[in-house]
């Protein structure tokens, strides 16, 4: 795990180095796309929201690059501000995922006992649902709304990430020098923090990158049902749904926004599957919800 | 193998139950009153002796533990209470949508068995030639796809343009198979590419080696002897899918005016109609758990290493 830590400055250059192209080009859209999504507000030509009803359902023109909507928006200010809300509602969900995983699996693994025993049933249960549908029941209880979207995916997942975690602490507190820390009298939680924690960071990395297209879709997935995102914000899966009407007359609308969380899930997981055949060959199939 | 099945139907219960204490702490334990959803959805506005005599109707006033047993006894006699905002019982409500549900969700398996395997075998035998490119292409492809936006193209190319099959509804065959086809694309891409992997990890095992120096043929060594070993993890996939199947199904429906159980249940989740979101769940649960049981006795018939073994209980 150190030679990971010591090596990481030399590791991300040859990760590219070491890369084909398909990768390089998948990391490339996926940097862009962040950027695009930190300074969306200064790239955008237009106000996302600004409804011009003189200019409605335009074609593409030099004026609007992609069109605009039935409300006469620009459809390429709503792509970039919706990037915002996709990368910006994934990056959050994962930091809540790993954070329910990591504290959750870990007690469980660390503690061990019954109270391993009550978690992993508590976390068996969990996967006994469709993360759809799990997700779908979390927004019946607390109500639609990113907020809410963003809670009910991340209850919906954690379940994954925390028998991982559970499984990696558990294989190593009985190993000696873990035994030698306790002895030495360093606190539990210190011994959590500095020597089990960094041994779950390249599984739970793995998982992470993986994971980012599939709740990218699982976000614009809810929005597009009505359940996510409430319009009129600019959120792909929204744009979706408000294109729906236009299908026969004006497929463009419906064309765009799919096109862009295609090219972006797509980019994350050629980023994913990099990251996993560099730091984990073998976690191949134990992720397939 | 009977024993096996015996103990592995033993299982659901308990798994079912547990299912059904999260839904019911969840949907108590959240931040939202029913009470005040209750004379939402029936139209009747929130005053105080209202929302009094609504608590009492639904019996919230009462200990948590007991209102759990009651549910629970209502539920296993299949009395899953009366919608809020229809006043009608939810589950002949539920059931009566779920087979246009489990047609289409069923159809999409069955497409993602029979184009995953082909493919997965073609490209197995053309590794690093351009059928093997291929299918990395399409898996590729189709493993990033959201299937409600490819629903939306395949309505563009076959129903706007070419005018072949109907955009809208539910009837034969030419109504199941652009929705069926959107379900399926990133089920049947993971499985394809997971076979070839798996065929190619199993033809570089002794006993095919074996299996060629007496002189198989090619075909008969594929076919007994890679593929027949090669398929066990697409059968433990096969159940990973279905959870995906499940879910796809349930946003497709939304772009083909499917008449599912999925269209139903939005509009209750969007109107946190409670009583249909909780059977809703666990109906979608209990079907879930079932066809992961199948599953398991599938993979315990075909390898017999499991069924053998106590320990092959998961």
């Amino acid at each position: 795990m150190t030679a990971i830590v010591q090596s990481r400055a030399a590791s991300v250059a040859g990760f590219w180095r070491d890369s084909g192209w398909a990768v390089r080009v998948g990391i490339t859209v996926a940097v862009a796309l962040v950027l695009v999504a930190v300074f969306a507000p200064a790239i955008a030509p237009y106000d996302p929201d600004a409804v011009n009803l003189t200019a409605r359902l335009q074609g593409p023109s030099a004026a609007h690059w992609f069109g605009t909507d039935h409300l006469g928006r620009d459809i390429l200010s709503r792509l970039i501000a919706g990037s915002r809300v996709s990368l910006g509602a994934v990056a959050i969900t994962l930091s809540l995922i790993l954070a329910l995983g990591i504290v959750i699996g870990g007690t469980a693994g660390f503690i061990g006992g019954r109270t391993d025993q009550i978690i992993m049933r508590l976390t068996d249960i969990f996967l006994t649902f469709p993360t759809l549908v799990l997700a779908l029941f979390m927004v019946g209880i607390l109500g639609t709304g990113l907020v809410n979207v963003i809670i009910a995916i991340a209850l919906s997942h954690w379940a994954w990430y925390a028998r991982i975690v559970r499984g990696i602490v558990l294989s190593l507190t009985h190993r000696d020098y873990i035994l030698a820390a306790r002895m030495a009298g360093i606190t539990r939680w210190r011994i959590f923090a500095r020597h089990l924690l960094p041994a779950t960071v390249a599984q739970l990395l793995v998982l992470a990158t993986l994971d980012i297209g599939h709740i990218m879709l699982h976000v614009s997935g809810l929005s597009f049902l009505g359940l996510g995102v409430v319009p009129p914000t600019a959120e792909w899966g929204v744009m979706m749904s408000d294109a729906r009407q236009f299908v026969w007359t004006e497929p463009l609308l419906m064309f765009w926004p799919g096109l862009a969380l295609f090219v972006s899930v797509m980019a994350f997981n050629l980023v994913g599957d990099a990251v996993r055949d560099r730091l984990d060959p073998n976690v191949r199939m134990e992720h397939g919800h | 193998m009977l024993g096996f099945i015996v103990r592995r139907v033993l299982l659901l219960p308990p798994m079912l139950l547990g299912a059904s204490l999260v839904i019911f702490l969840l949907l108590r334990l959240g931040p939202s009153d029913p009470a005040m959803d209750y004379l939402r959805l029936s139209r009747v506005p929130p005053t105080a002796e209202a929302l009094e005599a609504a608590r009492a109707l639904l019996g919230l006033d009462r200990p948590i533990a007991d209102q759990y047993v009651d549910w629970l006894w209502n539920a296993v006699h299949l009395d899953f209470g009366v919608s809020y905002a229809l006043q009608r019982p939810v589950l002949p409500d539920l059931l009566y949508f779920l087979p246009a549900t489990l047609q289409l969700a069923g159809v999409a398996l069955l497409l993602t068995l029979t184009i995953s395997i082909p493919l997965g075998v073609w490209a197995a035998r053309h590794r690093d030639g351009w059928p093997d490119q291929l299918v990395r292409v399409i898996a590729f492809f189709g493993v990033s796809m959201p299937n409600f936006w490819l629903g939306f193209l395949l309505i563009l190319l076959f129903s706007v343009h070419l005018g072949w099959l109907p955009a809208m509804g539910r009837g034969g065959v030419a109504h199941i198979l652009m929705p069926a086809v959107a379900i399926s694309l990133m089920s049947l891409s993971i499985n394809a590419r997971l076979l070839r992997a798996s065929m190619l990890e199993v033809a570089g095992q002794r006993h095919v080696t074996y299996a060629r120096l007496r002189g198989l043929s090619a075909g008969k060594v594929e076919r007994t002897h890679i593929l027949r070993n090669a398929l066990l993890p697409i059968i433990t996939a096969t159940g990973m899918h279905i959870g995906e199947l499940i879910g796809g199904t349930l946003i497709i429906e939304a772009v083909f005016g499917w008449p599912g159980i999925g269209r139903y249940a939005v509009s209750a989740i969007f109107n946190r109609d409670y009583p249909v979101v909780q059977c809703f769940t666990l109906l979608m649960v209990a079907i879930f758990v079932v066809c992961n049981l199948i599953v398991d006795i599938v993979y315990a018939w075909a390898d017999p290493r499991i069924r053998m073994s106590a320990s092959g209980m998961r």
